[in-house]
């Protein structure tokens, strides 16, 4: 490979700290607001309460349709009191639903904590409904709770309940896994079929009949961080993963598109021309941010598990000296190859006890800071410069004609902090 | 079970979060799952706070609910306490965790904290945000306001002021200022800006101001009684109720209502012959109950329009909406289903719509000037400029803020003269808003004679318009019809159809339109 790849063993056995405490966080169910635009014939339905619905609003923030295809089905004190009851009013609910929707062919149960905590059984909901509705609709259930989930693991919750029931094959196909927006999704297809590798196929895919089958002669490889249980149901199909860095940046997706040709024979010319020009534009997009990000220092509070490969294409692409890498949850399997890239130094952290990070954090004062919005406000009130981590989820940032958005992201509130303190009265 | 989309209130426990964070030196340990957290970002991003709000969340996981929660309460508290070293504490349940039954004010009670703790009730699947609010100002005032000598100025509360409510700020500032004129000082403001310290003292004052009914109704009762405070019952929103609120105060303390209403521009603005377009302009209004009962008289009395549709979320305050309701002759709506509301708004017909971010959404849809009067609100309706709904100056910002996106006085007459004019037509909008004016596409001479063609030889072809009911529109009254200016078309629509009904005329022809215009002449 003619990749510089890190002599040094990067952080792959780095300590981690573990914390356990007040986490400053989302839900899993927070999936559904970017789920519900990518699968286009599916309707999310929360079984929850109203803290859910409210939730799902205020992340939703402006984003209010005609018809929306997602809600909460609120619990109210008489369905605690029986749930005999409460099974026979959520398939009232649904029934009322499908009916004034006849254009919904996947149908999502979403357990919350409520539902979780009265063990209100959706998974046997669903398979009720799925008799009831068939073959029109397909009812699938998978748990968004707090109690169990954190923000992006939400998706990771959806894709893997579907994988059970996708069709079975002995076709040799590639699946790419993860929602992507659909002009990458678009360049990712480009791009393998450049390099000659097919077929294809995308899960989650924008409408049901398109669903791609599993089967053991499949491989498959993940677009993002958080797919843990989405590659184990994967595995127990008998799909093979194919390991890799995640496609951040032009470092990142092309060890990714590496991975690929490696398993599928593409010659090295073929690679190349395919990549050659795209990376030419990655790094030089990228380099346009990488003046304004070399040399400043980063700390990464944990949000979506994207915060390992954000911080590898950060330092090793932009220049940036990570301080702290947190990121909710771990999974050491799929972010080997990320940690392995990722420059020793940073202490890497799994959980969050905020107040104990914060302190942490100003101990540090680190050039940016990478938080959710429930932070991002104050800590830019006490002069630090934030960047909100949720904008990393809802903007195009995989793949090489993204590379220099994805690097301009974080650029941007730098070069902004310098402007308006230029303008500031003297 | 119930099936919602979209929720003009969060649960009760958001409701004690504005509380806490409208104080200062109170810290709130809420029993709630990881994920809860969420509701930080309305108070850090809507209103832009910057500080995060006095909250701990437990952030329990599944994995601990076999286990000991309440000792996970417990050290929660603790180390909040430590940590913050509050005046006092809250403490309370959000949905899941009141599933769990700890009980967070018997476990704290165990843990000897050196502050007071006030236990929080908050049924969440009975109740809501609003209702949350009032009981955890309510729960605070009843714990730490004592009764006392009454000083010697003559002072009052400022009661129902909350974090993320709808122009609280300003407001405060604009009858603190209005009070001030007559010969009050306010003693505390609560809870926005309060400390639990200064709840101790709320006892001295002569008496209160209630602001916001939906947050303050709890403590202000509360304090009638034990206190023996009376509170004003005039919500000053608008000309007629500021003056009155006035009175009221005069009334209680003895001082005079004479008040010097330099600055006050509303009453001439409505009254010069500019605003005269505006007389009997339909409104519908929808919000919390205070500020839809506050905005009908200000529409009816002040501005003159015709009020024609009036409703509130809060179940709460039904009653003196219901009465409010009655005065204007419109049947009341009491709903928290925006769907309801956006069907009887689209029955209404209004040429103007006065709601909250939702009702911003259906005046979209619906095509009908919107202004927004209550909460819930984005973030743009916490603006950065001086913006009180209350008093002399919120009197000005409401004239302002409502008549802005109506079409102009003098554009109206045009279009009303020129009918479908091919710059000004629905689809391009009034002119002073943003978006790109489409010139109207003219059908081309062969498509009207063919059309006109087919309307000749088969009079009963299916029209386009939707026909409501049993009536059906010929497509030359049709035509018609989509020459009357869209914002009146509306009501012109609904009103012939009305008249053909009440006639028993199956076929809407251009006759039964003027006829029903004739009939239903003002
Ligand atoms: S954390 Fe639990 S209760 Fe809260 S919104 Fe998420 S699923 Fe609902
Ligand atoms: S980020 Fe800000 S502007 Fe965007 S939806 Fe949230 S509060 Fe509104």
């Amino acid at each position: 490979m003619s990749l510089d790849l890190p002599l040094s063993p990067g952080c792959s056995a780095a300590p981690v700290l573990r914390e356990r405490g007040q986490h400053e966080v989302f839900c899993g169910l927070t999936g559904i607001i970017w789920l519900h635009r990518k699968m286009q014939d599916a309707f999310f339905l929360v079984v929850g309460s109203r803290t859910c619905a409210h939730l799902l609003q205020s992340a939703a923030g402006v984003m209010i349709f005609a018809e929306p295809r997602f809600g909460t089905a609120i619990l109210e004190e008489k369905d605690l009191a029986g749930l005999a009851d409460a099974n026979a009013e959520l398939d009232r609910e649904v029934g009322r639903l499908l009916a004034r929707r006849p254009d919904i062919r996947q149908l999502f149960l979403v357990g919350s904590c409520p539902s979780e905590v009265i063990k209100l059984d959706l998974a046997r909901a669903a398979e009720r409904m799925n008799v009831q509705h068939a073959p029109h609709v397909r009812v699938y259930n998978y748990s968004g709770s707090g109690i169990e989930t954190t923000f992006t693991q939400g998706e990771d919750a959806c894709l893997a309940a579907m994988v059970p029931a996708l069709p079975a094959t002995d076709a040799a196909e590639l699946l790419v896994v993860g929602a992507l927006p659909d002009v990458v999704e678009d360049q990712c297809l480009a791009l393998l079929n450049a390099m000659g590798v097919g077929p294809v196929r995308m899960l989650p895919a924008r409408r049901s009949g398109d669903m791609p089958a599993v089967g053991p002669n499949s491989r498959y490889i993940l677009t993002q961080p958080f797919l843990g249980d989405t590659a184990a149901a994967l595995d127990r199909r008998g799909a093979k993963r194919i390991a890799a860095p995640f496609p951040f940046g032009e470092e990142g997706t092309t060890l990714w598109l590496q991975a690929i040709a490696d398993v599928y024979g593409v010659t090295a010319d073929r690679f190349d021309a395919a990549t050659a020009a795209p990376r030419a534009r990655a790094r030089k997009a990228v380099a346009a941010h990488a003046a304004t990000l070399s040399g400043k220092s980063l700390f990464l509070f944990p949000d979506s598990q994207m915060e390992i490969p954000l911080a590898r294409f950060l330092a090793r692409e932009c220049g940036m000296r990570p301080l702290e890498v947190g990121t909710p949850y771990l999974h050491r399997a799929l972010m080997e190859p990320e940690l392995a890239l990722l420059p020793e130094g940073p202490m890497l952290s799994e959980g969050q006890d905020v107040d104990k990070q914060l302190d942490r954090h100003g101990a540090q004062a680190p050039d940016l800071t990478v938080c959710g919005l429930g932070l991002a406000n104050p800590l830019e009130s006490q002069g630090f410069t934030t960047k909100w981590a949720i904008e990393l989820v809802f903007t195009p940032v995989h793949f090489y004609e993204q590379a220099g958005d994805l690097a301009g992201l974080f650029s941007r509130p730098l070069r902004r902090k310098a402007l308006l303190t230029a303008g500031a009265k003297p | 079970m119930k099936l919602t989309l979209w929720t003009y209130e969060g649960p009760p426990h958001v409701g004690a979060m504005r509380v806490a964070t409208a104080m200062k030196g109170l810290h709130l340990v809420l029993h709630a799952p990881q994920g809860d957290t969420y509701a930080d970002l309305l108070f850090t991003m809507i209103e832009r706070r910057d500080h995060r709000p006095p909250v701990t969340f437990t952030t329990f996981r599944a994995s601990d609910l076999g286990g000991d929660t309440a000792g996970l309460f417990k050290s929660a508290a603790q180390s909040a306490y430590d940590r913050f070293q509050p005046q006092a504490m809250l403490v309370g349940s959000s949905c899941t965790a009141e599933l769990i039954q700890d009980d967070p004010g018997g476990l704290a009670k165990t843990m000897g904290l050196d502050c007071p703790v006030v236990a929080l009730d908050l049924p969440s699947y009975s109740r809501k945000e609003n209702f949350g609010a009032d009981e955890t100002f309510l729960a605070l005032v009843r714990a730490l306001a004592k009764p006392m000598a009454r000083t010697e100025a003559i002072t009052c509360n400022l009661l129902g002021a909350t974090a993320l409510g709808f122009r609280h700020r300003d407001d405060v500032a604009e009858i603190t200022a209005l009070l001030a004129k007559m010969g009050v000082t306010v003693n505390v403001c609560a809870p926005l800006g309060a400390t639990p310290d200064d709840l101790t003292r709320m006892g001295q004052a002569h008496f209160n101001v209630l602001l916001y009914p939906e947050t303050g109704e709890g403590a202000a009762r509360y304090m009638e009684r034990a206190f023996g405070q009376p509170f004003t019952k005039c919500v000053p929103i608008g000309v007629g109720a500021t003056r009155e609120f006035i009175r009221e105060v005069a009334g209680i303390t003895g001082l005079s209502a004479d008040v010097d209403e330099t600055g006050l521009r509303q009453p001439w603005w409505s009254a010069s012959v500019d605003s005269t377009y505006l007389t009997g302009k339909r409104v519908f209004l929808f919000g919390d109950a205070t500020h839809v009962i506050t905005a009908a008289r200000i529409a009816a009395e002040e501005i003159g329009f015709t009020v024609v549709g009036m409703g509130c979320y809060n179940r709460e305050q039904a009653r003196p909406l219901r009465a409010a309701a009655a005065k204007h002759g419109v049947e009341p709506l009491i709903s928290d289903d925006y769907l309801e509301v956006e069907a009887a708004i689209a029955a209404a017909a209004p040429e103007l719509i006065l709601g909250t971010q939702m009702e911003r959404h259906i005046a979209k849809r619906l095509g009908i000037p919107c202004a927004v009067i209550s909460a819930p609100v984005h973030v743009q309706d916490f603006p950065a400029r001086y913006s009180p709904q209350m008093g002399f100056e919120g009197a000005n910002v409401i004239f302002d803020t409502w008549i802005h996106p109506l079409v102009m006085g003098l554009e109206e007459h045009l279009l009303t003269m020129f009918r479908e004019d091919f710059e000004f037509h629905d689809a391009a909008g009034a002119s002073h808003h943003g978006g790109k004016a489409i010139a109207r596409v003219e059908d081309s001479p062969a498509v009207a004679a063919l059309a006109a063609a087919v309307a000749a030889s088969a009079p009963a072809t299916v029209p386009v318009v939707a026909p409501s009911g049993e009536v059906r529109w010929l497509p030359d009254a049709e035509r018609e019809l989509k020459k009357i200016p869209f914002f009146v078309r509306g009501v012109a629509k609904r009103n012939t159809e009305r008249f053909a009904a009440g006639k028993g005329i199956a076929d809407i022809s251009v006759d039964t339109l003027y006829e029903a215009k004739a009939h239903y002449a003002r």
